[in-house]
């Protein structure tokens, strides 16, 4: 492999913000034809080393330089960069919702005809882009009617749309399920096998493991190190040693469960879509969580999953129809968000961006914002309370960032979610429902958020997981409810759990699977 | 070397200060102080300076509501009409059904809590944008004064004009000033040193280290100073004119709404809101209650400010507040509120609106015509609000931002604190 001519090289890039040195003389050096991957713990500088190679962060807010085919490039913006061929698809999608697939893909690209868009043309090259993708839909189709997977081709269709050389994918199937990453990575080869060159950031190491040429480690903003997967021998053990800076004997701290009686109880949930009242997005779900006891919830992207949690959650999603819900042995009616946090529920949602957080608020903020009745006193906040809170939780949770003074939107994906576990934790719950707590978190996090989950559980709180990750919830879970198409299919206790069973669950309905 | 890094970090930027304030006053300071030279000292003449607070309290009473709209994500183009609808009604309630003027006043505000309630239904319950919302009720209660009026004037009884055209009364021995301004003025320089050291102290609990020593008695001795003088100069005016009524009014209200904004559950959850509804509301806040609130609560305010309008002026009128809406919009913009709702301070709001006062009140002494005046208000809002977007993208120093960002939780205002607009401090303005 290390015979490919050199594509690009990054020699000691350094980047600074107001406070943080975000990358310190970090060096990257991608050969052309290749898969390479960046690995790092969350914050370690992967999405801000990709952002200056893109032109995100234009020549001058940076110091080191970027060598492209042969010769040094300054990118003053990102067209500069697409223009040399260094598309990238950022972390969080960027598409227009309310846009057809096709409008996306030529979004700022449109082919034209005598100045006017040429539509006819553009359907041609799109059915022709989405093709090379994989991705078998209408071009017409409006980009919100279809799954995040999709989407997902559609932002790389868009790339290919611009003549790419070299395709940039930071975390591209943290939100996909395992058919939706296995095509992908399916299609990275592909193009690999065309001579393009893709830079890929991921936190699923499998994955990795199982595409990559070249693996580069940075730890802190620095390099670590650059292993050649084949000729190194490289295995996930072998990465994880490299970006935590030591040995990582196990993924799941040890834990004793203490298990107490069933505490928490939901009958007979039946619950409508908000906007199609025909379809019935939980249909008679039932299910138990005993104190100190972690619930995992196993099933298929859209299985209704979130649906379930945010309908129990005060009613904070679709039209509630029907059933009960018990906690302490009385029935409980939440019918808003402050009725469900009131009676000890917390949910930890699954975009921490898109609804989980305020992104202009700081830690502080962001922190107590769930229960400010606990800071306050006749409805006035008590700052130095608010700012010991906080400032306990971000210690507790080791959250990475200078001072509680720092705005969310600065910290990397894992810290944020740090903070929004944090501001759920504030609230004192019984109940603490969390979906997807590990996405886009990198091991030695997973690896702590493991540790509080266990932790609130022993403190006989109750936790349900839901997660994508089939191992994460046999690793966590002491029992596992499956889901298919809003129905619970299934009630598997820890030593029975394992991928095959779960799967088979999972999808056990007569119907075919659609997305 | 070092204390003028000091003053740069604690004027300007950093973490650790709690001196945004400063640099509001200080770019006040700067707009008054070209004035004061350009005009050959009239801008501060007692009688302008008395004149400028009574011709501008109802708009920066406005600015005050309008900032808790913007923070939420709204708009309101109603105000103008609606405080010339609740003006006429008040107007009518005395001349024709002879209400006592204190009773008019309660009856007033009442009308303009009907008419949030109104328009807050409309925005909260139903969903209908406030954009939508407002613009009916501008044409609305534009319609309903003339309709009422009959398109004419209706003037009010001596009593109900002190709201507009009042001062503080002399009382006790004669000092060649007005006692009682001359005794707010010390009240006011209390607090500001009572609060330095309170902020000291939060900031010492916060195991944070406080501003150098040397800041914090620079910061308290300018303030002191600027309250010092105005208040000689408010209480040195002719005689019967000292700290206007409504100047008080303003006062009471910035105090009460910026603690309001500032250090309660229920202030904070407007900015939840307009940072990002759907996280609010999954994190408890009664999405359609606050909406409501800030819609109500604006009404409220339009119709206090169009009652000490029409107290002014001793009548009302069928023209009485027309564009105001835009003066308090541009007032809170030039005050460093964004557009996209979740930021802003009621103290920055003032600053500009007081911004705008300033240079309208210079260029009319200079002589310079409406016309123009209204050319170069439009270009300074244009250019203020641009050069803190280009400066924010930049990432660097952003002068609006330095007004109001940050530090809102450096510095807590106790409910009792001096009448000092500048007071409050912002949240961080995070470009996004
Ligand atoms: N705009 C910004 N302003 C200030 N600090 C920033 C900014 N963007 C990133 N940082 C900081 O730079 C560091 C690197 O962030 P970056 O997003 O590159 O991490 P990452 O490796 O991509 O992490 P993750 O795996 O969580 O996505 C973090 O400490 C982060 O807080
Ligand atoms: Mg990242």
């Amino acid at each position: 492999m290390s015979d490919l001519p050199v594509l690009l090289e990054m020699r000691s890039i350094t980047k600074e913000f107001p406070g943080v040195k975000a990358l310190a003389d970090v060096n990257l050096v991608v050969r052309a034809g290749e898969i390479h991957a960046i690995v790092g713990e969350n914050g370690a500088g992967k999405s801000t080393l990709m952002k200056v190679l893109s032109g995100v962060y234009p020549y001058g807010s940076y110091d080191g330089q970027i060598i492209y085919q042969g010769a040094e490039t300054r990118f003053s913006d990102i067209r500069a960069s697409e223009n040399a061929g260094i598309v990238i698809i950022h972390q969080e999608l960027a598409l227009i919702p309310g846009m057809s697939i096709a409008e996306n893909i030529f979004l700022g690209n449109e082919p034209r005809k005598r100045g006017a868009i040429d539509w006819k043309a553009a359907n041609r090259m799109a059915l022709d882009l989405m093709a090379r993708v994989g991705l078998r839909e209408d071009p017409d189709t409006l980009v919100k009617d279809i799954g995040v997977g999709k989407q997902q081709l559609v932002e790389i269709a868009k790339a290919f749309a611009k003549d790419v050389k070299l395709l940039i994918l930071d975390e591209p199937t943290a939100a996909l399920n395992e058919a939706d990453s296995q095509h992908l990575l399916d299609l990275l080869r592909g193009f690999r096998s065309r001579g393009i060159t893709s830079i890929m950031i991921s936190h699923k190491l499998n994955e990795i493991e199982a595409i990559a040429d070249q693996i580069t480690i940075i730890r802190d903003g620095r390099t670590v190190e650059t292993l050649n997967v084949k000729a190194d021998g490289v295995d996930e053990d072998r990465i994880v040693r490299g970006m935590v800076g030591r040995e990582l004997h196990s993924r799941f701290p040890d834990h004793t469960p203490k298990i107490g009686e069933v505490f928490f109880e939901v009958r007979n949930w039946n619950v409508r879509h908000p906007i199609s009242a025909e379809r019935q997005v939980c249909k008679n779900e039932s299910f138990t969580v005993r104190r100190g006891e972690i619930v995992g919830f196993a099933g298929l992207m859209g299985a209704g999953r979130t649906e379930l949690a945010m309908s129990v959650f005060g009613r904070s999603y679709g039209v509630y129809e029907s059933g009960t819900i018990i906690k302490d042995g009385k029935e409980i009616v939440l019918k808003s968000v402050a009725d469900a946090i009131a009676h000890g529920l917390a949910y930890v949602s699954e975009d921490r961006k898109a609804i989980g957080l305020n992104l202009l608020d700081d830690i502080k903020t962001s922190t107590v914002a769930a229960k400010l009745s606990k800071i306050s006193r006749h409805g006035v906040l008590d700052e130095v309370a608010e700012y010991k809170a906080a400032e306990s939780y971000r210690r507790e949770l080791r959250t990475k960032a200078p001072t509680v003074d720092e705005g969310v939107s600065k910290l990397s994906g894992g810290n944020q979610q740090k903070v929004v576990l944090a501001k759920w934790m504030f609230t004192d719950p019984d109940l603490l429902i969390l979906d997807e707590p590990t996405r886009g978190i990198d091991v030695g996090a997973k690896y702590e958020i493991y540790g509080i989950i266990q932790r609130l559980a022993d403190q006989g709180k109750g936790v349900v997981v839901i997660s994508s990750e089939l191992p994460e919830l046999i690793g966590l879970c002491d029992r596992i409810y499956t889901v298919f198409e809003g129905t619970i299919t299934g009630e598997i206790a820890r030593q029975d759990a394992d991928p095959e069973t779960l799967m088979k669950q999972m999808t056990s309905t007569k119907k075919m699977q659609t997305r | 070397m070092s204390r003028i890094k000091d003053l740069q970090k604690n004027l300007f930027g950093g973490t650790t200060s709690n001196a945004r304030q400063f640099g509001m006053i200080f770019t006040l300071v700067a707009i008054v102080v070209l004035f004061q030279i350009l005009t050959d000292g009239l801008t501060l003449r007692s009688d302008n300076l008395i004149a400028l607070f009574n011709q501008n309290s109802y708009i920066l009473i406005l600015a005050i509501g309008m900032l808790m709209v913007i923070v939420a994500g709204h708009i309101d183009l109603s105000v103008g009409s609606i405080a010339a609808f609740t003006g006429i009604l008040v107007a009518k309630s005395m001349a024709e059904w002879s209400l006592p003027w204190p009773v008019a006043i309660l009856f007033g505000l009442a009308i303009g809590a009907i008419i949030g309630a109104w328009q807050g239904f409309w925005v909260a319950y139903i969903g209908v944008p406030a954009f939508i919302v407002t613009l009916a009720g501008m044409l609305l209660f534009r319609g309903g004064n003339q309709f009422i009026g009959n398109a004419n004037t209706i003037a009010v009884p001596e009593g109900f004009r002190v709201i507009g055209s009042g001062f503080l009364p002399e009382v006790g021995p004669d000092t060649g000033y007005n006692n009682l301004t001359l005794l707010l003025g010390l009240a006011a320089c209390v607090a500001v040193v009572w609060r330095e050291f309170q902020a000291r102290k939060t900031r010492r609990e916060m195991d944070a280290d406080p501003a150098p020593m040397w800041i914090s008695v620079l910061r308290m001795a300018v303030m002191v100073g600027v309250i010092v003088f105005a208040s000689l100069r408010f209480a040195s005016g002719r005689v019967g004119t000292s700290f206007p009524v409504s100047g008080i009014i303003l006062v009471a209200l910035v105090l009460a709404y910026s603690f309001y904004t500032r250090n309660t559950a229920a202030g904070r959850h407007i900015y939840a809101v307009g940072g990002n509804s759907r996280a609010a509301e999954l994190s408890g806040v009664k999405l359609k209650r606050v909406n409501f609130f800030v819609m109500m609560n604006m009404a409220v305010l339009a119709s206090l400010a169009g009652m000490i309008f029409v107290a002014r002026s001793a009548a009302s009128g069928p023209q009485d507040g027309n564009g105001w809406e835009l003066d308090a919009i541009a007032a809170v913009f030039i005050g460093g509120a964004a557009v996209s709702g979740g930021i802003g301070t009621i103290s920055g709001s003032i600053v500009g609106g007081l911004v705008m006062a300033v240079l309208n009140n210079g260029l009319q002494l200079l002589g310079v015509g409406t016309d123009r005046v209204q050319i170069i208000k439009g270009l300074v809002l244009l250019l203020a609000v641009a050069l803190d977007v280009y400066n924010k993208k930049q990432g660097k120093f952003s002068i609006i931002g330095s007004l109001t960002r940050s530090f809102r939780r450096d510095t807590p205002t106790p409910p009792t604190a001096p009448p000092d607009a500048e007071r409050e401090t912002a949240r961080t303005a995070v470009p996004s």
